[in-house]
């Protein structure tokens, strides 16, 4: 089973890449964009097919390591 | 005086921290991360600047995971005095050792140069040798230097007298280099016993170098 990570930064906590992407995006006359927001993306392989499992361990590993739960919010997709 | 310096793969600072402590009269000794157990006659614990384990995932972020991290956990619940200076403040955080996380730069730059920094509380075992609203002129190197912490824990920290420094321009004005929240450039614990600070200090040691006020901050280190 696979589990897609999208880590972000809250909302209410200000996105400088995000920002600047926006500028950018708006500098190349892309002007209907009103928000951008800069995240990452982090894609694991796991051993196991018990989606209930694989739930509970990925949120785990996200509150321990893969997301900074002070300035971070993240959302797991898993794909059978 | 003995000051053991924390050492991980990526770390850059640690003989310059050693050197400024030496010149000062303290015994040091570098500790690599995989040592499990901190030196007996520690009596100050600095976690030193660099980019541990390459800054990858976030700054600090893999390092807080390091054999040694748990003794020095333990060694700052102990009441052990504990202080970051850049990417060791990026460590205490990830670690849960100091409140709130250091976030990109707001301008996106890697930012290197000296920058005047004020003393905002000194009723703690770091700064008490320092009067408050003191100027000293630091450096700072950094990328992730953007300090975030929420309006509960911005409370906290008032009422706490947990901020130590924040950014300045000479005459103590506010001037913010990096987007910090309240332009903050320091903080340490609730009990007071664990510092981190962006800036460099031990970078601050010679006039020859652009300023020696480093010099004051680390004696104040040594002498509590």
């Amino acid at each position: 089973m696979k589990a897609i990570v999208n880590v972000s930064l809250k909302a209410g906590v200000l996105d400088s890449q995000g920002k600047a992407v926006h500028h950018a995006l708006n500098s190349l006359h892309f002007k209907n964009v009103s928000d951008v927001r800069v995240g990452k993306q982090i894609v694991l392989q796991l051993d196991t097919t018990d989606e209930v499992k694989a739930r509970e361990d990925v949120t785990k590993m996200c509150e321990e390591i893969l997301a900074n739960t002070v300035i971070e919010d993240y959302e797991i997709e898993l794909i059978k | 005086m003995k000051v053991s310096i924390l050492q991980f793969p990526g770390t850059n600072c640690e003989y310059d921290t050693q050197h400024a402590f030496e010149s000062l009269g303290a015994t040091t000794e570098i500790v690599w991360h995989k040592t499990e157990s901190i030196p007996e006659d520690t009596n100050l614990l600095v976690v030193a600047g660099g980019f541990s384990y390459g800054d990858y995932l976030r700054s600090g972020a893999i390092a807080k995971f390091s054999p040694v991290m748990k003794a020095v956990i333990e060694y700052a619940n102990n009441g052990g005095k504990v202080l970051g200076i850049c990417n060791g403040f990026q460590v205490l955080t990830e670690a849960g050792l100091l409140p709130g996380a250091l976030k990109r730069n707001e301008h996106l730059h890697f930012i290197s140069k000296h920058h005047t920094l004020k003393v905002i509380n000194n009723d703690n075992v770091f700064l008490e040798k320092l009067d408050k609203e003191t100027v000293l002129n630091i450096p700072i190197a950094h990328h992730d230097g953007n300090y975030y912490i929420d309006q509960d824990g911005l409370e906290d920290l008032y009422a706490n007298n947990q901020i130590l420094l924040t950014y300045s321009d000479k005459n103590g004005n506010v001037l913010n280099p990096n987007g910090s929240v309240d332009s903050i450039a320091g903080v340490c614990n609730k009990e007071k016993n664990v510092f981190g600070l962006m800036p460099h200090p031990e970078r601050a040691m010679d006039l020859l170098l652009g300023s020696d006020d480093g010099i004051k901050m680390l004696e104040g280190f040594l002498s509590a």
